[in-house]
């Protein structure tokens, strides 16, 4: 089985960072994966996009032109990236900076406003783990418990509060109710 | 094993230090601006330099000296700074000196792009700078891959005294996958009792230069140095064959293009085509015999050339199998990749022909 990743917002979100963990976890897994960016010319607040590939087979081309799940976390990156999922594939979408209709009726679509939540819950800038949450409680690619043991991870003793923020923010993603 | 998750820029740097490569010369330009951070950070740590020079032709002058003093050493650059260097390289095949050349190709010509492409295949294979000399050109086409050929890289370049490339392309340099540093062990550079060190007077001095007068004498340093060139082609040429036991179709493609090749071949066997993959590892010396005979043992009819450039490779193919078969080519250039499924409809096409000629 061949899962096709890509994740896409502003510089600054963490996509990198979010999208890292999920090549981690298929590499203590065991699978194949290859993690790409997109690079260029972007700074804060630019665009961010990043594709990773999780595979039980080799894995040709790393880059995501036709992903299986979208996660969008602004609206350029939702307008650019919807029309390219696959049919039959999965959106899961930051809908407190996305607001407006999907727009496809072939995908399966997932809303979550993970902006909202992390300020709710004074974890701000944590949307991109919350997105992670809810990926992994939609799809199941991960165990849970280990993929919390891989986001606390290196993460050194003087920023213990980031991997406490990280498990909160897991836990809020993978809790979420629709 | 334990496994990590590196880039292939990050890769590169820390399986060169593994190899005891000490010295980091380079300038930064992307798509492989990381492995001169990664050097900055590293190297003062396992006592070594990393210096940002002032420009790319400032650097490969540097590891010009250090190669003559006797270090293993490297630098890295993307198209048009590996350009920049050509000069310095002839230089270093002139004075017999080993080092790592790493080019992170994008797209040209000029200052082109900054995303993926293969469009110095000539440039790394033909001659990089003036004169009749020639690299060692590794093409690895997975991040595990780049670690274990540093290793050959600095071990065949020290063993020639010939300067060696690794060419490798935005992506490679841009993507992680896991990769095992660990299999490479410590590894030490051989003795160079050649290299200019300093004695005191106690030994005869050794003396690195490029600058022949004489005719004679300059005709007969390179000839000695062809017959190392000899050498090379006969014991250091790498390669890989996938699926081209039966093939009809010889797919032949280098570094990531082999990458997306091989996905083409699955979905080409999935529909009962038979296709298979030859992937040159060394670009110089080319593996022309053995793709000659691979191909000759399966009973190929058609051969599929796939490159990122508008055709470079594909001419060392029809010279390996002296023109005996029908060679197409699908470049993609500019910072493009091919999908699987464009080359899957070149391959398709080709069934069409051999299928026409049997009827």
């Amino acid at each position: 089985m061949t899962v096709e990743i890509l994740m896409a917002g502003f510089g600054g979100q963490g996509i990198l960072f979010a999208t890292k963990q999920i090549a981690k976890s298929a590499m203590v897994a065991g699978r194949q994966v290859t993690w790409i960016p997109s690079y260029g010319p972007e700074a804060r607040g630019g665009t961010s996009n990043c594709s990773v590939i999780v595979s039980d087979e080799p894995i040709g081309s790393p880059i995501v032109t036709k992903p299986d799940i979208l996660l969008a976390l602004n609206l350029q990156s939702f307008d650019k990236f919807v029309p390219r999922i696959k049919p039959g594939g999965m959106l899961i979408y930051d809908s407190s900076l996305v607001r407006k209709p999907v727009g496809r009726d072939d995908i399966e679509a997932h809303a979550i406003p993970a902006t909202q939540l992390a300020s709710d819950h004074g974890i701000a800038g944590a949307a991109n783990v919350i997105m992670l949450g809810r990926l992994i409680a939609i799809t199941g690619l991960f165990d849970p418990e280990e993929f919390k043991s891989h986001l606390v991870e290196g993460i050194p003793d003087s920023r213990a509060q980031m991997r406490e923020n990280n498990i909160k923010a897991f836990e809020i993603g993978y809790g979420y109710k629709e | 094993m334990a496994k990590v998750l590196m880039k292939g820029n990050e890769a590169i740097a820390e399986a060169a230090i593994a190899c005891g490569c000490r010295l980091y010369f380079g300038y930064p330009i992307t798509p492989q601006t990381e492995v001169a951070e990664y050097m900055a950070k590293r190297m003062p740590k396992v006592g070594g330099l990393c210096l940002q020079a002032e420009s790319e032709i400032a650097a490969i002058n540097m590891v010009l000296g250090a190669a003559a003093a006797g270090a293993r050493v490297m630098t890295s650059s993307s198209s048009p700074g590996i350009a920049l260097k050509s000069e310095g390289i002839s230089y270093i095949a002139g004075s017999d000196l080993p080092c790592l050349i790493l080019n992170v190709q994008r797209g040209g010509p000029g200052l082109g792009g900054i995303q993926p492409a293969q469009s110095d295949y000539n440039l790394a294979v033909k001659s990089a700078g003036h004169g009749d000399a020639h690299m060692v050109v590794y093409a690895p086409s997975s991040i595990q891959e780049i670690v274990d050929l540093t290793a050959v890289a600095f071990d065949v370049g020290d063993k020639y005294r010939v300067p060696v490339m690794m060419l490798a392309d935005g992506a490679l340099g841009q993507m992680m996958e896991p990769v095992d540093l660990e299999s490479l062990g410590e590894r030490k550079p051989p003795e160079k009792p050649w290299a200019t060190t300093g004695h005191g007077g106690l030994r005869k001095k050794n003396i690195i230069n490029s600058l022949y007068i004489e005719p004679e004498e300059l005709e007969e340093k390179v000839r000695a140095r062809f017959e190392r060139y000899a050498q090379i082609a006969e014991h250091e040429a790498r390669w890989e064959e996938y699926k081209l036991g039966d093939a009809e179709i010889c797919l032949v493609a280098y570094g990531i293009t082999a990458r997306i090749c091989k996905t083409a071949v699955e979905m080409a066997r999935r529909r009962g085509i038979k296709a298979g993959l030859f992937r040159p590892i060394t670009l110089w010396p080319y593996p022309s015999r053995q793709l000659d005979e691979a191909c000759r043992r399966a009973g190929v009819k058609r051969v599929l050339v796939a490159e990122l450039n508008m055709g470079q490779m594909v001419d060392d193919v029809r010279l390996a199998i002296n023109c005996r078969l029908p060679v197409a080519f699908h470049g993609r250039t500019g910072g493009v990749l091919p999908s699987p499924e464009e080359l899957l409809g070149e391959i398709a096409r080709l069934d069409a022909e051999i299928k026409e000629e049997k009827d």
